[in-house]
């Protein structure tokens, strides 16, 4: 195990996120051969456009995004977005540090990339990261009344925070295969025509059999 | 709100009255002119596929929005397989991972214990023997094999060809075996370590390798004569599920999915590991990028893997295959027995683990479905901070309500297919 630190230098669009954006540039290292690019939040979405756009960056491939809480309850939750470069084949990680854990809000990329659909779907059901902006902003991989929290987030012990008996409970009275969601039900425009109280029940958020 | 909207909410034969008459639908002409009034006419129906249904390969849901027989939106639903694989990875070390990452894509099993081997080499700057890089090429390109002719069986039953099903399944049937005697397992080989492999192939292996790689392009050649051009396959396929080249590099599609729209995205070629510039072989383009250029190419790698596996089976020399840091391989059971000094890093590497320094790394490699990538995070101690596994088949799934847009109900279930998903890796 040696070679901590490879000796490979950052990625020259390093150099030109500074020139560009400045002080919204807050960092740069190298992990593994790999470049990192830390970004504020409030410019995140300008930058991301440009290394999209831009004639000689053109990192018009989001192959991953996502977000690590760390174990150090120092270092705040981060944003990362894996960017690629087909026609350069060169790749670049973006960061965006969360410092407030009570303000875990970034703007969407929907709009730069479809595929960050279900990616930041992802993260907000995981890590209960906001995206404004992102059109349909709901759990993906929990189902939509779970009410633990964050899985991924590190304050959450691994077998969840509610008694086994608990989550087995609420897991068989969440009954997904029976719930269609408010705007599933608009589309046959059947709301309207459901009797009054599930009208009221759906509108509370409650859930259950809907047949 | 019209007064004369039906509506209808499950797959249970909706279609029938009481009296088990088909039920008529209103035409809804307009009595003005006979002309097709949208306001009055227009049916919007609500049709639910799955969890539990045989054409959505595994615990998919999809809720479909349709005018008639058209498909207006598709909502997917996933996440009935979550198994928190990324959580717990946070609570294991790096080689008791590896078992992990045989239950998300478990189609292609060997591929991703390679991949989170290389992730976790990467994280420490690791080179591997010769022998293990040849293995490891070895192993993805039958698992490439072995998770296309699923795909490939299961489409074509999909789509109401049930006899390339037994001939691919036979065909796997011989990888399997191939893959048992290598790793003790069919499904759960977990056959990486950091550093090397749980175990070499045994005395004569590559023979039996050999002769799949004579035999299995027969198989091939038998499927493409039922296939290519048969008309009924090219009518469901040709033009169905178009996605174009700036649309499917915008939804982040990888592997036969990206490079049937056009995009000469692989993994192996650009972003090479494991040597894989050294190979030769070709990696197909298709230009319409629909569900008939998904199968050429499907097609089409399988034999290039069969090219692969020849050639690295030519380069197999002896030699060792894992790394000689007593910090990062077990010493031999019998060593650990009766030396002390092999037994202290016995003891070491069972009670803590192989300890990567600080730092992260993406590895992405091209699986069957598309680039599978693991992004590991360490603060130094021998369990990441974060184990993510970017999942080509939830990407390459996230782009379905796109490819279903306007299609026929009958079609969804062709596009599914076309993209070639595991539930075992969307839902994690």
């Amino acid at each position: 195990m040696t070679a901590v630190i490879s000796s490979a230098t950052a990625s020259p669009s390093v150099a030109a996120l500074r020139a560009q954006f400045g002080t919204a540039i807050e960092g740069a290292e190298v992990s593994c051969g790999d470049s990192i690019v830390y970004v504020t939040r409030e410019r995140a979405h300008d930058i991301l456009a440009w290394l999209k756009d831009t004639p000689g960056q053109q990192f018009n491939y989001l192959t991953d995004l996502t977000a690590v809480d760390y174990r150090d309850p120092e270092r705040p939750l981060e944003v990362v977005y894996q960017l690629r470069s087909l026609s350069r084949k060169a790749d670049l990680r973006v960061k965006i540090a969360l410092r407030d854990e009570s303000d875990l809000e970034v703007p969407t990329v929907w709009d730069l990339w479809k595929g960050a659909d279900w990616l930041e779907r992802e993260v907000y059901d995981m890590f209960g990261v906001r995206f404004t902006g992102h059109p349909d902003l709901r759990r993906i991989l929990m189902w939509e009344t779970y009410a633990e929290g964050y899985p991924l987030r590190k304050d959450f012990p691994l077998r969840g925070h509610f008694s086994r008996g608990e989550q087995t409970r609420q897991a068989l009275a969440a009954n997904p295969e029976a719930h269609y969601s408010l705007e599933e039900l608009s589309i046959a425009e059947v709301f309207g025509e459901l009797p009054a109280d599930m009208q009221e029940r759906l509108a509370r958020g409650e859930r259950g059999f809907l047949k | 709100m019209s007064d004369t909207r039906t509506v209808e909410m499950s797959l249970s034969t909706p279609t029938l009255d009481a009296a088990g008459r088909v039920r008529r639908v209103e035409l809804g002409l307009s009595g003005s002119g006979g002309g097709y009034d949208e306001e009055f006419g227009a049916e919007h129906l609500l049709v639910n596929i799955g969890p539990q249904h045989p054409a959505t390969h595994g615990v998919l849901r999809l809720v479909l929005e349709l005018e008639g027989e058209t498909v207006k939106r598709c909502i997917p639903h996933i996440g009935y397989l979550h198994s928190g694989f990324e959580k717990l990875g946070e609570y294991r070390t790096y080689n008791q991972i590896i078992p992990l990452t045989d239950r998300t894509d478990y189609l292609s099993p060997m591929a991703n214990n390679v991949c989170l081997a290389l992730a976790a080499e990467k994280l420490m700057g690791l080179e591997i023997t010769e022998r293990c890089q040849v293995l490891r090429v070895i192993a993805c390109e039958m698992s490439r094999v072995i998770s296309h002719l699923v795909w490939l069986g299961t489409t074509g039953i999909d789509l109401g060809a049930y006899t390339p099903f037994l001939w691919s399944f036979q065909e796997r049937e011989r990888v399997y075996n191939l893959q048992e005697a290598w790793t003790g397992a069919r499904l759960t080989t977990s056959m990486t370590r950091v550093g090397g492999l749980m175990a070499d192939i045994p005395a004569g292996w590559e023979d039996g390798l050999r002769e799949f790689c004579r035999t299995f392009p027969k198989t091939l050649r038998e499927v493409d004569t039922m296939f290519t051009r048969n008309a009924i396959w090219c009518g469901r396929t040709q033009g169905v599920g178009v996605l174009t080249y700036d649309e499917a590099i915008n939804y982040s599609l990888s592997g036969p999915m990206l490079r049937a729209s056009g995009v000469d995205y692989d993994v192996r070629k650009d972003r090479p590991y494991l040597g894989y510039e050294t190979y030769d072989f070709d990696v197909p383009i298709g230009e319409h990028g629909d569900i008939y250029d998904r199968y050429r190419i499907r097609m089409e790698e399988m034999a290039q893997s069969v090219r692969i596996m020849e050639q690295a089976l030519d380069r197999l020399k002896p030699g060792p295959i894992n790394v000689s840091d007593p910090r990062l391989i077990l010493p031999p059971k019998s060593r650990a027995m009766g030396d002390m000094e092999a037994m202290i890093y016995h003891f070491k590497q069972v009670m803590e683990g192989v300890k990567p320094p600080v730092g992260e790394a993406y590895l992405g490699i091209e699986n069957p479905k598309g680039e599978l990538g693991y992004y590991m995070v360490s603060d130094g101690t021998a369990k990441p901070v974060r184990w993510r596994i970017r999942p080509p088949a939830f990407l390459n799934l996230a782009a379905l309500p796109k490819m279903c847009e306007g299609a026929l109900l009958a079609d969804v279930i062709a596009i599914n297919a076309s993209v070639d998903i595991v539930m075992g890796e969307v839902d994690r």
